[in-house]
């Protein structure tokens, strides 16, 4: 694999670094695969946006140089949705962690799916809500252990791409932090499709959760990830006893469906036709 | 002489109607009772006039969805009523520390929780101006009429861009669903007091020097917006002297523009022995008693209404006290504006409440009731 190129700085807040993740977080991993698919995509830096929410992952947002707008927990996609069409020339990436996407903020997200509007969604999934200290989230597997789950957790947790996909989406994918070059081309790809892009990015949370749940420490975190990464080519050959316990990575689904933004602004200009006939 | 046309609207109607007439080109909302008609108004109009109108999953995401289209450099509003309005207390309370211009409207209904949905009530005003967390700044105007709620709309998005403040419309069940006869200036034409296109060559978008212009998203001047405490520049500090300066600076926009902001208006007698204080539909019953008890009885009375009820008008609530002996104070609550107005006229008068709490209007009558106690 060809090394992996000096990342463009013009996107990042140099002067606001060193930022606040712990040792070993996956945060900036994807927020550098984010920055390399910005990068990919070719727009000009005025026309990104970087939306993002509440919790660890939604903090990149005060680091990457563009117009970024930190949101109230959960909502980051409802201030999206009225940015994207007041402005619909805008290419914007809305960062949101798994507590801030699928439990506080899982009405918004079901509703841009519907309306398949064309944002693309980032969302870090590390297991955990990590900014409170390690509470147990939708996306926490059944049985891992949180300080709101000391036992374990009893709950099932969403299959988030599945959920997007129910819900409309037209682009679902799934990257991990221990694949970043993999993540990047999927982000980039995410951002090319038009509508609604849903993007999981596995990151390891080795504070709050791979200690808690005895996965060791960053490195081992990662390692396991890459081991128990499946792509979507190979895994269309497994059973489903082969793939249990692995993570499908790739681009999961996509489809084409219209974009409510362009749907919208296409309805604007024929009724300004109609006035000035 | 501009071409008055004299239009029979409805008070909802007024609203979006000022608000097409101030600028506003979008709105997302959820629908409430009594507050729909203002969404399905500008459902209708907006996409005509090269608007964005959405129906929101919830009234946290018109919340949201307003603030986003307002830092994308559109005028907007959002209205509901007082389930909704607790709901978009949170995203209010950003709009206010980020400094992002936007208006909410809300018409009262008879609350707590589901209450009286088609009641008419004036039970949200400490909601209105505490319902967000945080010591906060709030401009609140309270309508009596379709004619004011139209105007008032209009200088509510006004003050909302100037002072990038979010700017509450408190109207009640009685004004949103009356109509009346509306005058409007040169109908369709708009009434935006313009800002500022230029972005100043030293621009910060959050200067501590002053007003300053929101410049939007996707005009190539990248900063951050947060609801975290900031900087000029809009970065994350938890600072114990910036924390502090932004406070202030939030709270001393509204001190320095209050002459701008405190809409109030005095009928009756000169020097008045009882001087009648209120906002809203009850300004309505207030009035016609004023006009039984003073130009027909010339008993000493006067109404001072308030269409600024926040920031308090408490100079001019003072001012009235240093006159009159009495200050009936009515309202569609348990009292609550009531207790500014104590404040404000300290111990000049002795300040009365006359409180109606069961989802029906104050009566003239009833006024008139307590007025006898003290005159003629």
């Amino acid at each position: 694999m060809a090394p992996i190129e000096q990342l463009n700085l013009d996107f990042l807040r140099t002067k606001k670094l060193p930022h606040i993740w712990c040792p070993g977080c996956g945060n900036g991993i994807v927020t550098a695969a984010l920055v390399r698919a910005i990068v990919r995509a070719g727009y000009d830096q005025r026309d990104v946006v970087i939306v993002s929410g509440i919790g660890c992952s939604s903090r990149a947002a005060g680091y990457l140089n563009f117009n970024t707008l930190h949101t109230t927990h959960g909502r980051a996609l409802a201030f999206a949705t009225g940015l994207k069409m007041a402005r619909p020339q805008l290419k914007i990436f809305v960062i949101m962690g798994d507590g801030d996407c699928s439990a506080i903020g899982g009405n918004h997200f079901i509703h841009a799916a519907r309306r398949n509007i064309d944002l693309n969604a980032v969302i870090i999934n590390n297991y955990i809500y990590g900014m409170t200290g390690g509470q147990h989230s939708p996306l926490t597997p059944l049985g891992k252990k949180a300080t709101t789950a000391p036992l374990g957790t009893l709950e099932r947790p969403f299959e988030l791409l599945e959920l997007a996909r129910g819900a409309g989406a037209t682009f679902g994918a799934r990257g991990i932090a221990a694949q970043p070059r993999q993540l990047e081309q999927l982000i980039a790809r995410g951002a090319a499709h038009k509508g609604f892009s849903v993007i999981e990015a596995l990151s390891p949370c080795p504070v709050a959760y791979g200690r808690r749940n005895k996965q060791g420490g960053a490195v081992e975190m990662l390692k396991a990830m890459k081991e128990n990464a499946v792509s979507v080519e190979r895994a269309s050959n497994m059973d489903a006893q082969a793939l249990a316990g692995k993570i499908i990575t790739g681009v999961i689904f996509t489809r084409e469906a219209p974009e409510f933004c362009e749907l919208y602004y296409q309805l604007i200009e024929q009724e300004s036709k109609k006035n000035s006939n | 002489m501009p071409d008055v046309k004299p239009v029979l609207m409805q008070g909802n109607e007024a609203c979006a109607e000022g608000a097409i007439t101030a600028g506003v080109r979008f709105y997302a909302g959820y629908p409430i009772t009594p507050s729909t008609e203002i969404a399905e108004y500008m459902a209708e109009k907006l996409p005509r006039l090269g608007g964005v109108f959405i129906q929101m999953e919830d009234e946290i995401a018109s919340m949201a969805a307003v603030i986003g289209a307002s830092i994308g450099g559109k005028r907007a509003l959002t209205a509901t009523s007082g389930p909704g309005f607790s709901l978009k207390q949170e995203n209010l309370g950003y709009a206010i520390m980020a400094e992002i211009p936007c208006v909410v409207v809300n018409v009262q209904r008879m609350g707590p929780s589901t209450g009286v949905p088609t009641a008419p009530s004036q039970g949200d005003v400490m909601q209105a101006r505490w319902g967000t967390h945080g010591d906060h700044p709030i401009i609140v105007f309270s309508p009596a009429s379709v004619y004011e709620t139209f105007y008032l709309t209009i200088a509510a998005v006004n003050l909302s861009q100037k002072l990038r403040q979010p700017v509450v419309l408190l109207l009640d069940e009685v004004v949103g669903h009356m109509r009346e006869k509306v005058l409007i200036p040169e109908m369709g034409k708009l009434m935006v007091e313009k800002i500022s296109d230029q972005v100043p060559p030293d621009w910060k978008p959050y200067d501590d020097k002053g007003l300053t212009p929101l410049v939007p998203f996707g005009s190539g001047h990248f900063y951050h917006v947060t609801g975290l405490y900031h900087d000029e520049f809009g970065f994350p500090t938890g600072e114990p002297a910036v924390v502090s300066r932004v406070l202030d600076r939030l709270h001393n926009k509204l001190e320095q523009y209050r002459h701008e902001i405190t809409f109030t208006n005095y009928i009756g007698h000169k020097e008045p022995r009882v001087g009648i204080v209120t906002y809203g539909c009850t300004v309505r019953s207030a009035r016609a008693a004023v006009k039984k008890a003073y130009w027909q009885n010339r008993w000493p009375v006067g109404l001072l209404s308030l269409q600024t009820i926040w920031p308090f008008p408490d100079k001019e609530v003072e001012a009235l006290a240093r006159q009159a002996d009495i200050i009936l104070v009515p309202e569609m609550n348990r009292g609550q504006l009531v207790g500014e107005v104590e404040r404000s006229v300290r111990g000049q008068a002795e300040v009365v409440p006359l409180n109606r709490y069961d989802g029906e209007m104050i009566t003239p009558d009833q006024i008139m009731e307590q007025l006898r106690r003290w005159l003629p």
